[in-house]
């Protein structure tokens, strides 16, 4: 029915999907145990939380500004000036805020996990964790898990409260808009549960990014080519994996909220 | 003890191993030569379980590891200790801590206690005062005695040494050699040192065996080894190529 060529990278996709189930159930299984050591996770918390700080705080305020803007142009058209925040808000919180933050994260900490645990591994220095009686899903994967996990949420809600804040610049010091309006607007709009389906979008998203940065870095070809080609597929798996992955949660927690 | 039964490993449908069968004593020494690209490594990674063979068995202790997972193997490498070609040091770490990595995972010491087993064993490795140094910042030699130290820090039963010696000049590979046979007498350890390196295999090997054409080819003692008059056994010894390999 396809070509060899077809049901070759078809195969391919399949076993990579099977082999970042089977470490998701190992990492499940270490986690259940809590085969972390503290000094391993707090490092990783800082590598991904507080270092990745400033690219996600950027990317919010400028994401909320132009939201702005842009809601602005054409609610003025109809006289909606005063709305313009409550859409940034929703927006910011169920949407934009995780998507942005995980697209940003998954770039700078997607990539440097898949080539970090690629160089080990083309430097055996993966097997001699193992040689070392120790399981590289606990040492490696588990503190990069668990941080993601943990630091996403705090990312994406420091990302929507920027967004937020962008947005209610612009609207009152460059549009103009009423302030008062602006902000009881969007209080009056924006849910508690619109934030808390952006924080759970982002502690799946953090999920994500780790499975697919270990795994790719757990099992990337031989030589710089193959840490190279593992880091960049890394990154590309993960954000096209958390686009769609939006896509299907949006749906359903919509339905489960009654949202839709 | 280790005894390795019927082993065949193959990569890519191609037969690397071939009914390989052998078996090493307790508190032996083994040099297992051969040429590059023989399956000298191959084998050496499957005797700790880090590569899967085909079929067959590798027994450590009476007990077969080719039948389990990743973890109930972590039980059974708790019994060695594996010197990697190129020292495999973790890069992020200082050489204390790549020392101190198996006494923290696995003892419950004080860090008084595992500061003074690092330094007791750089002490014995050559490499006193390094505790801070980056693996970077090593040469090639003090690189493996790095690694040296932290496969034999908390005392395992059987040492694996994959080309300790490879890329080091002769002098430094003799002082590693003297190191391997230092830590054989000390520890009283099984050891198993994979090398293309003659030297190194008469020097530190009680028993040497030949890995050829993808079997156990010649087993005895380095005397008999090297002394003997099988032409395949006689070339590599003298290290003399075939003609049509003397056009590279």
């Amino acid at each position: 029915m396809f070509s060899p060529f077809a049901n070759k990278r078809v195969t391919a996709a399949l076993a990579e999907l099977g082999g970042i189930a089977l470490l998701a159930r190992e990492a499940t299984s270490s986690l259940l145990k809590w085969r972390v050591a503290g000094r391993d996770l707090l490092y990783q918390i800082y590598f991904i939380g507080i270092k990745s700080q400033s690219v996600v705080l950027i990317t919010g305020a400028f994401t909320g500004m132009v939201l702005g803007a842009q809601t602005y142009i054409q609610f003025h058209k109809v006289k909606m000036d005063t709305a313009t925040l409550a859409v940034v808000g929703v927006s910011m919180c169920s949407e934009l805020g995780p998507v942005l933050t995980a697209l940003m994260v998954a770039g700078r900490v997607g990539a440097a996990i898949a080539a970090e645990l690629g160089t080990m591994r083309v430097t055996e220095q993966i097997d001699a964790l193992r040689a070392l009686a120790t399981h590289p899903v606990d040492y490696l994967v588990l503190p990069r898990l668990i941080a993601l996990h943990i630091a996403l949420p705090v990312l994406t809600l420091e990302s929507i409260v920027v967004g937020i804040l962008g947005g209610y610049f612009v609207g009152v010091s460059v549009l103009g808009i009423e302030p008062t309006y602006l902000w009881d607007n969007m209080l009056k709009y924006t849910h508690q549960v619109d934030l808390v389906i952006g924080l759970i979008k982002a502690f799946i998203y953090g999920g994500i990014i780790a499975l697919i940065g270990c795994y790719k870095g757990l099992t990337c070809g031989l030589g710089a080519e193959g840490v190279g080609r593992a880091t960049t597929e890394a990154v590309v798996y993960s954000s096209i994996t958390i686009l769609i992955a939006n896509f299907f949660l949006t749906l359903v927690m919509g339905k489960l909220l009654g949202l839709l | 003890m280790i005894e390795v039964r019927n082993l065949y490993k193959g990569f890519s449908g191609h037969a690397v191993l071939e009914d390989v069968s052998f078996r090493i004593e307790n508190g032996e020494s083994v040099a297992i030569i051969g040429r590059s690209g023989s399956g000298k490594s191959v084998l050496l990674k499957q005797l700790i379980g880090l590569l899967q063979p085909d079929s067959g068995a590798v027994l450590i202790d009476g007990e077969n590891i080719v039948p389990m997972n990743e973890r109930q193997l972590l039980r059974v490498r708790r019994k060695f200790g594996m010197v990697f070609q190129g020292a495999a040091l973790f890069d992020s770490m200082t050489v204390a801590e790549n020392v101190a990595f198996g006494l923290r995972r696995h003892e419950h010491l004080t860090e008084g206690e595992i500061a003074s087993r690092v330094a007791g064993i750089l002490e014995m490795v050559d490499l006193p005062g390094t505790e801070n140094e980056k693996p970077a910042e090593l040469s090639g030699g003090m690189r493996k005695r790095a690694g040296l130290a932290r496969a034999i820090v908390y005392e395992p039963q059987i040492v694996l040494y994959d080309e300790p010696t490879t890329g080091l000049d002769p002098i430094v590979s003799d002082s590693i050699d003297q190191l391997i046979v230092r830590v054989r007498d000390r520890f009283k350890v099984t050891t198993v040192v994979v090398t293309h390196d003659m030297r190194t295999a008469r020097r530190v090997g009680q028993r040497v065996m030949m890995l050829h054409d993808k079997r156990i080819y010649a087993s005895g003692t380095p005397e008999e080894i090297f002394a003997s008059r099988d032409a395949v056994v006689r070339q590599f010894i003298d290290g003399v190529a075939d003609a049509k390999e003397n056009v590279l």
